[in-house]
């Protein structure tokens, strides 16, 4: 590089004011490659899962969470036995290579029911979940986006709602409406879905006053497509992380329910009524019975949590290395 | 400050009142009244009943007199127990949940923040993954799991504790320790988190620079800081220990309030279901309102007036 510009000079008259043209020719081998994209390029939703990816911790959770999964669905089919099919001549035996988790005071295998109770556990807190988002992103999303005055009504509703306290207000709840799945799960949504809606309403606030949505806007485009297509997009990752806590959280909330008595009823089985219904074998020794849904409760609780932890950090672009 | 805390009262009056209506509402709507001859096992007890809820005046009328012995702090008789009311067995049973409630809540405080500490101080060493270890394990293990879990080891095969019931400091180890260790997890997590993001700031780095003593500069000058979040987030771990309860009275029979309370669900003693809701509802409300007010006094960069609508 310096023996071309030293070059040049030599045939530089200093008298004129013309520059001349070579010195305006590309250097050698600076082609334009430096321009080119020579990686894909990630959107939002391929990074973060690449960093994700590399969380080992949280992948170990979304896996254990999959095999769960289909453990639920093809769990109670791998035994000869039904759920509530009882066994006089069986009760209380131990884990065996017929009774792969023993059974219970009524000859039920364990096995058979554990899988059933993944089943209703997992159905009560993804429909909380899912509950909790459909309202929590409408109620959030209109109070962020209008503001002012109706924003400041629905706060002031959502405040109130958000100090009453939860679990004394769903216990209320299925007192009168009676336990079944069902009013379980309405009772867990009914004010379930105000931190979702906080979250929700928060980031709409932050985001509709970026420059993208204006120029949306001044293109013409209407409410309607200015939610679907610049907003949610934008709220999605502390919303599925938010998803991603409600679920242990209902989990735990049923369980902790069954242990009130309120739990699902008979033919269902959950986890929490089956913890529950082993309480008494603390001191009986039979330990199947309480260990595996009190270990699966457990190990659910921890990988969702895990995962949600991981979820947080992969998507949140600021934390990007 | 002064309205900011006349607010908060006015939001912690009609919360209660929020309550109280819905707790009445929902118990009138149950098909048959829980008040009916039908429901009710004698007539000392239907006789308690009418003298308590004036049954034969019409609803609003009923409503008002239900508002007013709120208001008073009677909570109204019981259907199952003819000789007890509800602020009997508030007497009786309070105190003893209060108890554990009170050192469940000190253990999870100190033990959390020590964890906390220690883990931002040891930032990515093997100190901060086993703290956070045990805080995301304390977070997945439900209570009732760890209360089983710990009567199992600690009491039934190894021998070291008594099993259940609330008599001596022995007994109530165990229920201490399964209440306390969720709220550790949450506080511990909190406190290195914030713990982190204050150890970056300059006035540590300055204390540092003056040649304070490194504990100095932790308690004096990080945690006092740091510890906000954890302020803000008391009232939740109060109502998390409280909900606690019920389940950890139940599995180690201790004779509180929780255990009452349960029992009610159980029996559908319905005037004590509505009357211990409403209690526990007025506490938690007014412990909430406790905190916010200190999180005022604690920070002074919070201008507590500006802070509504956010």
């Amino acid at each position: 590089m310096k023996s071309h510009t030293t070059q040049s000079h030599d045939h530089i008259d200093p008298n004129s004011k013309e520059i001349p043209l070579d010195w305006f020719k590309p250097l050698e081998g600076s082609s334009d490659s430096s321009n080119t994209v020579v990686r894909p390029s990630l959107s939002y939703w391929k990074d973060a899962w690449i960093r994700l990816r590399s969380n080992y911790i949280a992948m170990g959770g979304l896996i254990f969470l999959i095999l769960l999964g289909i453990m639920a669905i093809i769990g109670p089919y791998l035994t000869p036995y039904s759920v509530s099919e009882t066994s006089l001549a069986n009760q209380n035996q131990p884990p065996s290579s017929t009774y792969w988790f023993g059974t219970d005071n009524l000859g039920r295998d364990v096995f058979t029911r554990t899988w059933y109770g993944a089943r209703i556990s997992l159905f009560v807190g993804i429909m909380a979940a899912l509950i909790d988002f459909t309202v929590g992103v409408i109620y959030g999303g209109v109070s962020g986006y209008k503001g002012g005055r109706t924003d400041n009504l629905m706060m002031r509703i959502v405040e109130i709602l958000y100090g009453l306290p939860y679990l004394l207000v769903v216990i209320l709840l299925l007192v009168v409406l009676g336990p079944s799945l069902s009013t379980i799960i309405l009772a867990l949504t009914v004010t379930g879905w105000v931190g979702m809606a906080r979250i929700v309403r928060g980031q709409v606030l932050q985001i509709k006053n970026y420059e993208f949505v204006h120029a949306s806007k001044s293109f013409g485009a209407k409410t309607s497509r200015i939610i679907r297509k610049n907003l949610l997009p934008n709220t999605m990752g502390p919303i599925i992380v938010q998803m991603t806590l409600t679920v242990p959280t209902a989990i735990f909330a049923e369980a902790f329910l069954s242990f009130l008595g309120l739990g699902v009823q008979f033919p269902f089985a959950s986890w929490g009524v089956m913890a529950n219904d082993a309480l008494t074998t603390i001191l009986s020794g039979h330990w199947w019975r309480l260990f595996f849904p009190a270990f699966f409760i457990s190990a659910t609780m921890f990988a969702f949590n895990v995962l949600g932890d991981g979820l947080q950090d992969a998507l949140d672009p600021k934390l990007r290395r | 400050m002064i309205r900011y805390i006349l607010k908060r009262f006015f939001m912690m009056i009609l919360t209660i009142w929020i309550i109280a209506t819905l707790t009445f509402v929902l118990m009138n709507a149950i098909p048959g009244s829980p008040f009916n001859e039908e429901r009710t096992s004698n007539e000392a007890v239907q006789e308690n009943l009418e003298r308590h809820f004036n049954l034969d005046e019409p609803p609003i009328v009923q409503y008002f007199i239900y508002l007013k012995s709120i208001a008073t702090l009677d909570f109204g008789p019981s259907i199952k127990k003819p000789n007890d009311t509800v602020n009997d067995l508030l007497a009786r049973g309070f105190p003893i949940s209060a108890e554990l409630g009170i050192i469940a809540i000190l253990v999870a405080l100190v033990s959390g923040i020590i964890l906390g500490v220690l883990a931002a101080l040891r930032h990515n060493g093997i100190i901060d993954y086993l703290a956070m270890m045990i805080a995301v394990l304390g977070i997945s293990i439900p209570n009732f799991v760890l209360a089983t879990l710990l009567i199992q080891q600690l009491a039934v095969n190894a021998g070291f504790f008594p099993v259940a019931t609330w008599q001596s400091p022995m007994h109530m180890i165990l229920p201490t320790l399964a209440l306390a260790t969720g709220p550790m997890a949450i506080i511990a997590r909190l406190t290195r988190s914030s713990m982190l993001e204050v150890l970056t700031q300059d006035y540590i780095k300055m204390a540092r620079a003056k040649g304070l003593a490194p504990y100095k500069v932790v308690i004096k000058h990080a945690l006092k800081n740091a510890l906000m979040p954890v302020v803000t987030i008391m009232g939740t771990l109060l109502a998390g220990i409280l909900t606690g309860t019920f389940v950890i009275e139940k599995i180690f029979a201790i004779p509180g309030m929780g255990k009452y309370f349960v029992e009610s669900i159980n029996q559908r003693d319905y005037p004590v279901i509505m009357g211990t809701t409403v209690f526990y509802s007025a506490f938690l409300v007014f412990a909430l309102f406790l905190v916010d007010i200190a999180y005022g006094l604690l920070d002074p960069r919070i201008k507590l007036h500006k802070e509504e609508g956010n």
